[in-house]
């Protein structure tokens, strides 16, 4: 054993340093399935408490669906529990595949390929097609698994302006010499709730001839008309020649991404992508979970019709509270209070009035941008909206930070 | 203010400002949260094709970086 006092001491001393710091995570333990009512032990060993929950990432109420679970169970039976295998070895069966093909069709891509993770999926994908005579140009915003991803590449990297089209073009003019150039996105970002220009990204793709990627995450199964995911809401389905996104949120909230879109891409990431490699096959009960998700969606809009009336709802009773919100039209609505302080605070009073939502604040958003990030579900009905709106309503007179500016706000309570 | 203080708050300015950002030579840029230090690669790759220099991986860090003041002390070294 070389765990010594001193190594001990040296991790100690980092922890505290983050501790100090204001950045200690520390995790509430759920004692129900994910939904909306959720009963929680906060913190550790605390009565349980039920309080609705308006921060996961259950957009469209899967995550306990009584059809998803059904299929999971049948799933186990009939497929058993774990592969013991990568894909390429012994860990594909039937339903690995046929997911791919749903995936594929659902997203208007020519192929898919499964992996653990979205994690992974951008940890891989870049390495895997691109090489250092290549560029990958992403917006500043993108997401940390993006950046990750890319600083695992050996292609040259740049950034442009988050949504600024123009910087953009100057980079994509900048890098004409390059082989191949990659433009790199989220199609909905998870800290503001605003969309990339996908249609201007690529009318700019095409006269810079550049690959588009983009990161559906926060939008496959509910951005776009009938669910299809940012492309969608673009009308640019069929264009993009990249897309990542996750099953671990709208799409049954379990585990589980992917890579979807030209075939040779997709063909790369099943020769070259690491997290694909040496990772375990996505276990069946997770793929039958997941086709069924599809399934529901594929059947109807009915779910991401409900999310769109709640975000509207939740984003009309908020403005005229009077607080303030970032600009867009996702279930993601950031509500402003720019003083990290002041969104751990208003976080736990918020929590003392059964509403579970977390306050960000830099580094995880802009120093001076702190905020509550609520995500709505189509697993909320109206009076679970009602009971939020009017404990964000309280506390927000609490603070007195209502009809106020920013400017106000800043002045009250520093940056 | 000398010259190529000049020349690096305007590239600073131009490609890391918003129109409400007050950039000086002593605004910490990274530990500011003005930049992302992944950014910082577009300021790096100017500055050597400009000044012909190379600015190795170890002395492109975060903390020589973080303001206009210092990314001058930084290039002035490899100029010399």
């Amino acid at each position: 054993m070389s765990y010594s006092e001193r190594t001990r001491g040296v991790y100690q001393q980092q922890l505290n340093d983050i501790r100090e710091a204001g950045l200690f995570k520390q995790e509430r333990f759920i004692h129900s399935p994910q939904a909306a009512d959720i009963e929680v032990e906060f913190p550790s060993g605390a009565a349980l408490k039920k309080v609705i929950n308006v921060c996961a990432n259950n957009y469209l109420g899967l995550s306990s669906h009584p059809e998803v679970v059904r299929a999971a169970h049948e799933g186990l039976d009939k497929r058993g529990y774990g592969m013991s295998s990568v894909r390429f070895i012994c860990g594909t069966q039937d339903i690995h595949r046929e997911l791919e093909k749903v995936v594929s069709e659902y997203l208007g891509t020519e192929d898919t390929i499964l992996f653990p993770s979205c994690m992974d999926a951008n940890a891989g994908v870049f390495e895997a097609i691109l090489i250092k005579e290549d560029i990958m140009i992403s917006d500043r915003l993108v997401h940390a698994s993006i950046v990750d991803g890319m600083r695992l590449c050996s292609a040259e990297h740049d950034t442009y302006k988050h949504g600024d089209m123009d910087h953009l073009e100057k980079k994509l003019q900048q890098f004409q010499d390059k082989r191949l150039r990659v433009i790199i996105n989220d199609g909905v970002y998870s800290m503001d709730g605003d969309t990339a220009k996908l249609d201007e990204i690529v009318r700019l793709a095409e006269a810079y001839d550049a690959l588009v990627f983009v990161d559906e995450s926060h939008a496959s199964g509910f951005i776009g008309k009938t669910g299809r995911g940012t492309h969608e809401k673009c009308g640019v389905v069929g264009k993009m020649d990249i897309i990542t996104t996750t099953f671990g949120k709208a799409l049954g909230g379990a585990s589980g991404g992917c890579v979807s879109g030209r075939n040779e891409i997709v063909e790369m990431c099943r020769q070259r992508a690491r997290p694909y490699l040496f990772s375990n096959a996505m276990a069946p009960v997770i793929i039958s979970g997941v086709l069924k998700a599809f399934e529901i969606l594929k059947r109807s809009t009915e779910l991401r019709d409900k999310l769109e009336e709640n975000a509207r709802y939740w984003r009309k009773g908020l403005t005229e509270a009077g607080f303030i919100l970032k600009k867009g039209d996702t279930p993601i609505v950031p509500v402003m209070l720019f003083n990290a302080k002041l969104s751990q605070d208003f976080s736990r009073d918020l929590y003392g009035e059964g509403i579970y939502a977390i306050g960000f604040f830099f580094p995880v958003v802009a120093k001076g941008q702190a905020r509550i990030r609520t995500q709505l579900s189509a697993g909320h009905e109206k009076h679970h909206l009602d009971k939020a709106l009017a404990a964000f309503i309280k506390i927000g007179k609490k603070y007195q930070i209502l009809g106020k500016t920013e400017e106000e706000i800043i002045a009250m309570y520093g940056l | 203010m000398d010259d190529l203080k000049d020349v690096i708050l305007e590239y600073v300015i131009e490609e890391y400002g918003d129109e409400d950002d007050k950039i000086t030579c002593e605004t910490p840029l990274i530990s500011g949260g003005l930049v992302d230090s992944f950014s910082m690669v577009s300021l790096k790759r100017f500055l050597e094709v400009k000044y012909k220099i190379s600015i190795t991986d170890e002395d492109a860090s975060p903390e020589a970086f973080d303001s206009v003041n210092k990314i001058a002390d930084l290039v002035r070294r490899f100029i010399s």
